[in-house]
């Protein structure tokens, strides 16, 4: 390589040659408008529409993820006997009430599966959260947002795109006010 | 994907863990390169913990200067430590510094520590296939192949198995090139060139590009533009040793030997 560099007309001639077949790679395998947007099916990867569920709330209403596009959203999934989720939810109630009036909603996703349904009504009246808790009684929303940690915490923007997924907590006010308060400013 | 490695009770993110590891493996071949360098091994190895200390903190405040005003309210959020909230390029630019600085008072001579930091450097190539593959990102383009895997009901390139085996091919041509310890500064433009060749080629089969004007995906244009640079650097590698120009009818130039050079 080394009598390779010595030789300057063979050097610029094999690197004129690696950067046109470069170039002529990246051309070839631009992305076709119709295949980018054929890729937006919902995952819960970052740049993807979140994926829709309709849960039961405490109250007994029913509540889905597609009925909040145009706000954005924090989906936060969650049981009564998770240390970080206990601590991080007073964090994500404060930010729910300095935030609502601009457009932000919370859904608390509880893992009634793995939890009992009086433990997560005990925990949101010792807490005082106003924001609406939906039950996953038999665990099908946690598995389809690939539940690995708890809590886990996607922020949905307003077209309903996951913008953020925060895996563990608890979560700063700080945090979560950085990563909120650009969607917000985002046009509806 | 395997996001989490559960040993009994013990729930163990996989994906930073394999970056732990990636970085763990490539300050031992780093430090391993650098003896065979003639360099100081430990020196080397601390000047990438110096770098990596202050990449995190470069990270952590350039995020917490972008938000300021979040962190005014809540100022002991600041210690609130989430991958989700560093600021790549200002960890990249403090971390860069604080090398360059490091390595100037332990008397390092640049190019030969890049060298010796190359392997490094390419086996976090293949950390963060790793770590990817644990984490499900980067992940694969659509496609109908032998090899596809299946993710969300569909079947896709495994890109993330084609980065891991890119980054072991750099690995293993920086391991077998011929001109990896003759010239100073050759194996560290070689890495780079390498990885950018890989990443220009393997960005095809990603289903999660950075799409720019015109459906070119960014990842390849970077990694063109960075090939490019060396594919300059490299020749400039031979004339920056060259012998004065003082013998009149001097044969066409050569470059010198890195054992002829070396102080």
């Amino acid at each position: 390589m080394v009598r390779l560099l010595n030789d300057t007309r063979r050097w610029r001639l094999l690197s004129l040659a690696v950067l046109l077949l470069g170039t002529g790679w990246v051309w070839a395998s631009r992305v076709p408008p119709s295949v980018a947007d054929a890729g937006q099916f919902p995952n819960t990867h970052v740049g993807f529409p979140a994926p829709d569920f309709a849960l039961e709330t405490l109250d007994g209403a029913t509540t889905s993820l597609a009925g909040q596009r145009g706000n954005v959203l924090i989906v936060n999934l969650w049981a009564s006997w998770c240390g970080p989720c206990r601590a991080e939810m007073p964090t994500i109630q404060r930010l729910y009430d300095a935030r609502r009036e601009e457009g932000l909603t919370v859904l608390a996703v509880h893992g009634t599966f793995q939890d009992s349904e009086a433990g997560a009504r005990a925990f949101a009246e010792e807490l005082g959260l106003t924001f609406p808790i939906v039950l996953d009684r038999d665990g099908a929303v946690s598995r389809r947002y690939q539940l690995h940690a708890l809590p886990s915490t996607f922020i949905v923007d307003r077209k309903g795109i996951i913008r953020e997924v925060i895996l563990g907590g608890p979560l700063s006010e700080a945090t979560l006010q950085s990563k909120v308060d650009p969607l917000l400013e985002e046009a509806p | 994907m395997f996001p989490v490695l559960q040993i009994g009770s013990i729930a163990l993110p996989a994906a930073p863990l394999a970056l732990l590891l990636g970085v763990w493996t490539g300050v031992w071949l780093a430090e391993r390169e650098a003896v065979q360098l003639g360099l100081n091994g430990d020196a080397v190895a601390s000047l990438v913990l110096i770098g990596l200390v202050a990449g995190l903190i470069g990270a952590r405040v350039g995020y917490v200067a972008q938000h300021l005003g979040s962190y005014l309210t809540d100022p002991l959020g600041v210690l609130s430590l989430n991958p989700a909230t560093l600021a790549l390029l200002p960890g990249l630019l403090l971390g860069g510094s604080a090398m360059q600085i490091a390595g100037q008072r332990k008397l390092l001579p640049l190019w030969r520590t890049l060298d010796a930091l190359a392997p490094g450097l390419a086996m976090l190539g293949v950390a963060v296939g790793v770590a990817h593959l644990a984490s499900g990102d980067a992940f694969g383009a659509p496609a109908q192949l032998p090899w596809s895997i299946m993710l969300w009901e569909e079947a896709c390139h495994p890109s993330q198995i084609y980065e891991i085996v890119g980054a072991l091919l750099v690995l293993m041509i920086w391991r077998w090139s011929p001109s990896r310890q003759q010239l100073d500064g050759v194996s560290f433009l070689l890495v780079v060139a390498l990885s950018a060749a890989a990443r220009v080629f393997l960005e095809a089969f990603r289903g999660d590009s950075w799409i720019i004007a015109g459906g070119l995906r960014g990842a390849q244009l970077v990694g063109l533009a960075v090939l490019a640079l060396c594919l300059a650097a490299l020749p400039r590698l031979t004339q920056r040793t060259l012998p004065p120009p003082s013998v009149a009818g001097a044969a066409e130039p050569t470059c010198v030997a890195r054992q002829e050079t070396a102080p």
